[in-house]
């Protein structure tokens, strides 16, 4: 049998190898419309015509939907059109749906429409939006509906301003003797999911509004489809299968407004809103930018006093949960260091990109990059080893953090044991750099990583166990299968609590908000600590029922009983007992009476003692705990051609415990790829007008196979005393450190410092010649 | 997917492919020659070109030829580069090639789609540049063999109707010492930020090039100054690239000046990989 | 618009299906024969989730015209059953999401009956047509390597 921490394979395994896995797309209905999107060609742009008569008169169109008369929408801030009517403020920006018969018909009719564009000034970065003279990507951006504590800046760019205030920031300074003052910034990417996002949706007779999504939250969609459009919760039924793959992309909700709007001007038929790869990356939301500064200061024997940080966040055209991410940058600000005094003014800002979605690790890695590029900086400074300046300042349980959390063993994971190991990994002691021949060197970069999920106070997961008549479970999370594995390891769970087979444990893969319990998002790396405990309590709600009918039976008390192998048996006497197969539904006596019936266990698990942050110093609990780790990377550079090879890269991360090691490997190494192909290679492309440049898989690159280096993975186990088995989050720290490792190593290896992103041999060229662009 | 319709033809010479275009022309249709179609299809979903007749050419015998006659290597225009790169009877041609898309990619692309493509780098027709290959091309006039650097100007100078056939080699060419040097803006993946083929005949350097304008192009004006034996190699490279024949590309890829600096390194690389051929 | 009858043959069965020449055969396999294993994932020849085998080669479903296929053997992911390559994608872990495994097993299976002693090199010339955002690769390497040379991994990388 199968334990905690043992490779057990996925459950969807077979689904998956021989093609019969079903994602959103792949199910389809006779009968279904589909829609097409009119997309913005520019970036800023006064509509002054739409005219669509052409398009109309193609036969096979259904509707065609230009967007009058829609709610704006959007998370914290309703700034959004759900289409486009006045003006356009991104590239990608959707201006008019057709739904028809076929996705030909639909692409030819949306071919005919035209619209007439006054092209605007675009907003090109965070730090041009925020330029006195810039030009206003919304007009009026304070009278929109928004949430309590958001406050916009009227007639700026500035959608939300974050302050964190710990110690006394001028004390700081007095204390300082060594100080580094740097920036940094790059562009919004992508999060390229293989499977781009879709959605169907139903508006049935009574009412209920039935949305098929490729999404990470349907619970969300639920919820947001009563907030914008007043449709009874009750009423929205949300069916999300298998999705190939999200990376927080998918934790937005776009794809299912357009969808539900092109139902409703067609009588409530079944319409399907796919996404082309285009349209996924531009028009769909993207990975955030960021424009950095980072100001620190320390003794000379070198520990950190003060940091000082402006993060400007490129929330682009729409906030949606741009406003929460840069809130997120802020309550990580710093790297996981003991500093008694922080400040942090973290904005967010409107620009003419896309507007951002959460990305693995939400605003960490990003915030990261800058962090731990100036400890870098900072390290040489002082003239001590960097590894070493972070194992000095290293936070400890005690310590507190920006948002003066004081830590204790359990919400703290163990960053100086992930220092020390990492250092030995990348086999550190051998120098930084190393040269090979008079063109080529070795060299080695490190960054440290932490990271807490900012999630809602009082977010919720539940759970379902039902039995089958032959003793085995059927388990129902709220959590999507998106490739984590997370439903995999929650019958694991249960089948340690059940002390079962966890082939005995039949996992529901798809979710459906009517009858599936709510797992408020599967993001955040929350799934296996929320619906785990939703899913322990639920095993021992069921274990409660099987004991309290065995004791019936066995007329035995339900403290003198014990469960294993399936079975209820009695503690001082095992071979009296009951298997769960005679118990499960109902026991019958030989007589024909019955007792009992169906067993079902519920449980579900809500957050505690989070708080919202002090408007003011920022000063409040946003997350229940602090998962750490350390990084490494090793480069071949070569000196003549500014190319690189990326030789070895290293992660040894404090999971708490593992639950499934070739699992907790994979997301490991799965984000580092993403996290060196986000440092090395990807970015949008913009012209001069704030177009994207690179909206598809040819010209915008993930990593390819035989680019990635060798991985070396590592875990700590330091529990974190709440979660189930004192497992931490597993499926975002990869990704981390990632690309400010990267950025030290080739910053020692070129010998200048590298403030922007992605890495390419280019970039690295024109900083160390010193050509501008 | 394709928005438009079009009919599909297939014939089986090169007489009936030229006669059904232009029947297809009279009546009004605008046809298209169908090689690989990796560029029609997936151009033509993004609406960037439009037919509404394309003639396959790869049920033509003589555009799937790969063989040598006498001297002369024949490579038909439909022949996919896989193939070419699996029989590797022109290795300059197989090393410039297998950089081109992907393998998988490769199984669908041919060679005349490759080199009469509307994607500018066209990479597969820099060894036949350096080579000075032949082409034979059909006409409604009946087919007829032209050296390429009269025919391929920034792209193949075809008349509406004109069909690549044949793309033919001299084993001399074939069997002089050659490189291929791809680079890319970040590692293994991705169209070039340059791409530069060189061969050595009668101890003459000749170069082409694509990714460094926005077109493939031999460099003749460059050479001269490439073969200047006189002077040291750094400066016949500094003087050559001052002879670049046209605007040089700034965009997503890399920029000008960037893709200068490339240049003059991968043009130092030729010369060093063309040694130690010659030494090989 | 004019749709025309072709046969074509999948899996080892022909079916006759009324298509538009200008549907790819991606577009023809999912949605006249309901073959969805195979995926769009950019429709544009970049990504490889709807790779399958005609004849003997790989071929990116979405870069084929359903016409150009009549005559020839199509195989999907649909018609693999129990090949070691699928067993071995379970065996390494070599998928999260699985949206790109259908994909990557075809051109892996494709390898395997190509060049079963492929080395390092040639293994990474054929593999590099598909892209998988989930795995770091590691896996995926391991699986394919698993299949080819009885598994040796005495290539170098």
């Amino acid at each position: 049998m199968e334990n905690i921490g043992d490779s057990v394979i996925r459950k969807e395994a077979l689904e998956k190898v021989t093609g019969k896995a079903k994602y959103t797309h792949d199910e389809r209905t006779k009968g279904m419309f589909y829609a097409k999107k009119v997309i913005s060609p520019y970036a800023h742009a006064k509509m002054t015509a739409k005219d669509t008569s052409e398009a109309r008169k193609v036969k096979g169109v259904r509707a065609v939907i230009t967007g009058e008369n829609l709610p704006l929408i959007g998370e914290e801030v309703r700034d959004r059109p759900p289409i486009a009517t006045d003006k356009v403020r991104y590239h990608g920006e959707v201006v008019a749906l057709v739904v028809a018969d076929t996705p030909e018909v639909a692409k030819r009719a949306a071919n005919l429409i035209h619209v007439s564009y006054q092209p605007l000034p675009t907003v090109q970065s965070p730090s041009h939006a925020i330029e006195a003279n810039a030009p206003l990507v919304h007009e009026n951006v304070a009278e929109y509906e928004k949430d309590e504590g958001i406050e916009p800046i009227p007639k700026s760019n500035i959608s939300n301003h974050t302050k964190i205030r710990k110690g006394d920031i001028e004390k700081g300074w007095r204390e300082s003797e060594v100080t580094v003052d740097e920036s940094f910034s790059f562009s919004p990417s992508d999060h390229t999911a293989m499977e781009t996002r879709s959605a169907k949706a139903e508006i049935k007779a009574n009412g209920s509004v039935v949305i098929d999504t490729s999404s990470q939250a349907p619970f969300m969609v639920k919820k947001l489809m009563n907030d914008y459009f007043g449709i009874e919760v009750g009423k929205v039924i949300v069916n999300t299968p298998l999705v190939g793959g999200g990376y927080g992309g998918k934790a937005s909700v776009q794809q299912e407004i357009l969808a539900y709007i092109a139902s409703k001007a067609v009588g409530g038929r079944q319409v399907e809103v796919f996404y082309s790869r285009e349209e996924d990356m531009i028009t769909a939301p993207c990975h955030i930018g960021l424009d950095a500064k980072v100001k620190l200061g320390a003794t000379k024997e070198g520990t950190l006093k003060v940091a000082e940080i402006v993060y400007l966040f490129d929330g682009g055209a729409y906030s949606d949960k741009a406003i929460h991410l840069s809130r997120a940058g802020a309550v990580d600000c710093t790297g996981p260091y003991k500093i008694d005094h922080v400040k942090c003014d973290s904005y967010s800002v409107y620009t003419n990109h896309p507007y951002p979605a959460p990305y693995r690790g939400f605003s960490h890695s990003e915030v990261l990059f800058a962090f731990e590029r100036t400890m870098d900086i900072l390290a040489k400074k002082l003239h001590i080893d960097p590894l070493q300046l972070r194992e000095k300042n290293a936070i400890l349980p005690g310590h507190t953090t920006p948002t003066q959390v004081r830590l204790n063993r359990s919400t703290i994971g163990h960053v100086p044991k992930c220092i020390e190991k990492v250092k030995k990994l990348i086999n550190w002691d051998e120098g930084e750099l190393v040269e090979v021949n008079d063109r080529i060197v070795r060299a080695k970069g490190v960054s440290c990583l932490w990271k807490t999920s900012t999630i809602p106070t009082d977010s919720t997961s539940g759970a379902i166990l039902t039995f089958n008549e032959d003793g085995t479970v059927n388990l129902m999370s709220g959590v999507v299968e998106i490739g984590t594995a997370t439903k995999t390891v929650l019958a694991q769970m249960v089948a340690d609590r059940l002390r079962i087979d966890v082939r005995d444990v039949h996992v529901r893969m798809k979710v459906d908000t009517q009858t599936t319990p709510e797992h408020w998002k599967t993001v955040a790396s929350r799934g296996t600590f929320m619906a785990g405990r939703a899913a322990l309590a639920a095993a021992d709600d069921a274990l409660t029922q099987l004991k309290k009918i065995a004791s019936t039976i066995l007329r035995a008390r339900v403290d003198d009983l014990d469960v294993g192998n399936g079975r209820v048996f009695l503690r001082e006497e095992p071979s009296v007992g009951l298997e769960f197969k005679d118990i499960a539904y109902g026991y019958t006596y030989p007589n024909g009476n019955a007792i009992g019936g169906q067993i079902i266990g519920r449980g579900n698990y809500i957050l505690r003692h989070l708080t919202e942050l002090d408007p003011e110093t920022g000063k409040g609990n946003p997350g229940p705990e602090w998962s750490v780790g350390a990084q490494a990377i090793e480069v071949e550079f070569d000196r003549r051609d500014y190319t690189y090879k990326m030789l070895r890269a290293a992660s040894v991360i404090d999971v708490g415990k593992v639950l499934n090691e070739k699992s907790a490997r994979g997301q490991v190494t799965g984000a580092m790829s993403m996290g060196l192909a986000f440092g090395g290679r990807e970015t949008f492309v913009f012209d001069e007008q704030a177009r994207v440049l690179n909206p598809r898989l040819r010209t915008y690159r993930p990593i390819h196979y035989g680019e990635h280096p060798e991985y070396i993975v590592e875990f700590v186990e330091t529990p974190h005393i709440d979660a189930p088995y004192g497992a931490r989050g597993a499926g975002e720290q990869g990704l981390l450190g990632m690309p400010a490792a990267l950025g030290n190593a080739l910053s020692t290896a070129v010998g200048v410092p590298l403030r922007q992103l992605p890495l390419t041999p280019e970039l690295i060229w024109r900083t160390k010649e010193g050509i501008g662009e | 997917m394709i928005p438009f319709d079009f009919d599909y033809y297939k014939p089986s010479s090169v007489e009936e492919a030229v006669r059904l275009f232009e029947s297809l022309r009279q009546q009004g249709k605008q046809p298209m020659y169908f090689s690989g179609g990796t560029e029609i299809i997936t151009f033509g979903r993004l609406d960037y070109l439009y037919t509404n007749a394309v003639i396959d050419i790869k049920g033509i015998s003589k555009c799937q030829m790969m063989t040598f006659k006498g001297e002369n290597l024949y490579l038909g225009a439909a022949v996919s580069l896989s193939e070419i790169e699996e029989a590797n009877l022109f290795p300059l041609l197989t090393k410039t090639s297998s950089e081109v898309a992907d393998h998988t990619a490769r199984t669908k692309v041919t060679l005349g789609g490759n080199i009469c493509g509307k994607i500018f780098y066209r990479e597969a027709v820099l060894p036949f540049l350096v080579s000075e290959s032949e082409v034979v091309i059909a006409s409604r006039e009946g087919e007829e063999t032209r050296p390429i650097l009269d025919v391929f100007q920034k792209s193949l100078q075809l008349e509406e109707g004109e069909c690549l056939v044949q793309l033919v080699t001299n084993k001399k060419m074939i069997e002089a010492a050659n490189i291929s040097i791809k680079r890319r803006r970040q590692w293994d993946t991705g169209y070039p930020v340059i791409t530069v083929v060189g061969i050595k005949v009668d101890g003459q350097l000749r170069v082409a090039i694509s990714g460094l304008c926005s077109f493939p192009f031999r460099a003749k004006e460059m050479e001269p100054f490439l073969n200047d034996t006189k002077r040291p190699l750094e400066e016949r490279v500094s003087l050559a690239i001052r002879h670049v024949p046209a605007e040089v590309l700034h965009d997503s890829e890399a920029s000008s000046d960037y893709r200068m600096f490339v240049l003059k390194n991968t043009l130092l690389d030729v010369f060093e990989g063309l040694e130690m051929e010659e030494v090989r | 618009m004019t749709k025309v009858a072709v046969t074509l043959n999948v899996n080892g069965e022909e079916s006759e299906v009324l298509i538009r020449p200008a549907d790819t055969l991606l577009d023809v396999l999912r949605e006249n024969l309901g073959l969805t294993g195979s995926k769009p994932g950019c429709l544009n020849g970049d990504c490889g989730a709807c790779t399958v085998i005609v004849g003997k080669k790989p071929m990116k479903s979405c870069l084929m015209l359903a016409i150009e296929a009549v005559d020839q053997n199509v195989t999907t992911i649909e018609g693999l059953t129990d090949a070691t390559v699928q067993r071995a994608f379970v065996e390494h872990f070599a998928f999260q999401c699985g949206y790109c495994t259908p994909g990557f097993i075809m051109n892996v299976h494709s390898l395997k009956e190509n060049h079963p002693e492929a080395d390092g090199e040639t293994i990474k010339s054929w593999m590099d047509s598909n892209i998988c955002r989930c795995t770091g690769y590691e896996e995926i390497e391991a699986a394919v390597k698993s299949v080819l040379y009885g598994g040796q991994e005495h290539h170098k990388r």
